[in-house]
């Protein structure tokens, strides 16, 4: 096999006395992309925050491209520039329009050349049906407009990987299907993506490994067939049926 | 969210955990002894430089000389108790007169246009003033008009002028962190029902001050130095403590301990605030290590 974009290694991290990933394991092949699912708590956007080194874990480690990041001889910053992240509430920057938004990190962090910088990010934005809004500030376009904004900032900087964090929970249902679409364009070029999510019919068609969390442990790990179509451990299945009760699968 | 699982596994420190926080410690160390060892060095130098330069001696003579200094301290320490005084009491109505004047900019509706326009014209003329001018007028040019009732003690009246300027800033101060509270809180407040006042009252003042608490103490500060400029009337402050003794000796000693006296009294309340607004971050924000 080879070797994995990401891999955890029995990542444990606490806050405050709250237990919130108590020895995780997980490993992210090249071109694909892992679902992470589970209940609200179970850890999926704390394992998010910590490979991205926004949050600094108790033990166990964390390694990109077969480099340990967690060393705490690693430049974070280094790290970060490989990363790409996608939040629910998409935190773009208020103050810049959608254009800067998505060249601030090549030109300030990568050094491109801004009238290159924009060329690409046009490029981007094209893809991701934002073409007139270049000009834009955030605060003037939909959820669903905004969320496709923060991922075109995110891949700006052709990340080696991609972590989604819950990115359609705060939009519409309507808006979900445009975000969710960027999303499976994004698995066809060979992104490398690691997604929380809730969506489960989502995670179903697109994910080539789907883990469940529960209380911060992986108690099932898989393909999308096996952990959906037949799961092995007795909470997943629980899990599943509520969702399923819920109309949500 | 997380819900919170206490601890309750089985769980020992790995070697790699262990390795981690050595290393770290071991970095600690080492970054302590780097800024000792600059710290000491930077002093060494500056003392150096100082002491060894051709001007040195006689301005020790003249701004550092110990007789004179301890002279000084009980005399202006006196003084600087009216200072305080004058601080406590026009920072209370600077606080006050500049929330009205900041609430008073901020009413909506055809009625309070009076209001809006005299709150404006005050802050836009007290604010351009200067203050030594404002002092002048009131501490001399208003005994002349020889009003009843009116008092002459020059402590008062530099006391008004004070106020009259600074609550001109602390408005600006106070509108600005107003208009920064975003207008989703008062649709949010109006639609529970709370009439205007109230949702001023208990949400976007609450938040607009809390905001501003670092700007406001700039201008506390200020007025604390400021307090000092009531000595051109006469009055026995710190500042004129000193200036009494240059006078008889020609030695600047004293303006130098009225002033050092006078940064010792700020740094305080300047960590003081620190400490509130960083202890409002940690209620209030998400935690993480960027």
């Amino acid at each position: 096999m080879t070797e994995p974009v990401l891999r955890l290694e029995q990542v444990r991290k606490t806050y405050g006395g709250a237990l919130v990933l108590r020895g995780v394991d997980l490993d992210v092949a090249p071109h694909t992309v892992t679902a992470l699912i589970g209940a609200s708590g179970s850890g999926k956007s704390t394992l998010l925050r910590c490979a991205n080194l926004l949050e600094e874990i108790d033990d166990g480690a964390i390694f990109l491209d077969g480099a340990e990041i967690t060393d705490p001889r690693a430049d974070p910053d280094a790290v970060r520039r490989r990363i790409g992240v996608v939040f629910q509430a998409y935190n773009l920057f208020p103050h810049m329009t959608v254009l800067d938004n998505v060249t601030l990190a090549p030109r300030r962090v990568h050094g491109v050349p801004r009238a290159e910088a924009q060329e690409r990010a046009r490029e981007i934005l094209d893809r991701l049906g934002l073409a007139g809004r270049a000009a834009d500030y955030p605060d003037r376009l939909s959820g669903g407009q905004q969320q496709r904004v923060a991922i075109a900032r995110a891949v700006a900087v052709r990340p080696r990987l991609l972590l989604l964090d819950e990115i359609t929970a705060a939009l519409d249902p309507e808006l979900v299907g445009e975000v969710l679409s960027v999303v499976r364009d994004l698995k066809d070029d060979g992104m490398t993506m690691v997604i929380a999510t809730h969506e489960m019919g989502f995670a179903r068609e697109v994910a080539d490994q789907v883990c469940f969390l529960d209380e911060g442990v992986v108690h099932e790990r898989g393909t999308a067939a096996e952990v959906f179509g037949a799961p092995r451990e007795e909470r997943t299945r629980r899990f599943l049926r509520r969702i399923v009760e819920a109309g949500r699968l | 969210m997380t819900v919170p699982v206490r601890e309750k596994d089985d769980y020992r420190p790995s070697a790699r955990r262990i390795a981690r926080e050595r290393l770290r410690r071991s970095r600690t160390r080492r970054s302590v002894v780097i800024a000792a060892v600059s710290t000491v060095v930077t002093a060494v130098v500056l003392y150096l430089v100082i002491t060894r330069s051709p001007g040195w001696p006689r301005t020790r003579e003249t701004f550092f000389d110990w007789h004179y200094a301890k002279v000084a301290l009980p005399q202006v320490l006196k003084g600087l108790w009216l200072n305080v005084r004058l601080l406590v009491c026009c920072g209370a109505l600077v606080l006050v007169l500049g929330l009205l004047l900041a609430l008073a900019r901020t009413l909506r509706g055809p009625v309070f246009f009076p209001l809006r326009l005299l709150a404006t014209a005050y802050v836009d003329f007290f604010r351009g003033l200067p203050l030594i001018i404002c002092l002048l007028g009131t501490v001399f040019g208003v005994p002349a008009l020889r009003l009843q009732g009116v008092p002459n003690d020059p402590v008062v009246l530099g006391g008004v002028a004070l106020v009259l300027t600074y609550s001109a800033y602390v408005a600006e101060v106070f509108r600005a962190g107003i208009e920064t509270v975003h207008p989703s809180q008062r649709a949010a407040a109006r639609s529970l029902g709370l009439t205007g006042a109230q949702a001023m009252r208990y949400v976007i003042l609450p938040q607009a001050v809390r905001r501003v608490v670092p700007p406001l103490l700039n201008d506390l500060v200020s007025l604390q130095k400021d307090t000092g400029l009531v000595s051109i009337a006469g009055a026995v402050d710190a500042v004129y403590a000193a200036q009494i003794i240059t006078a008889q000796s020609f030695n600047y000693t004293p303006y130098v301990v009225a002033g050092l006296v006078f940064v010792a009294l700020t740094i305080p309340m300047t960590r003081l605030t620190d400490w509130v607004s960083a202890r409002m971050n940690r209620r209030q924000s998400q935690g993480g290590t960027v």
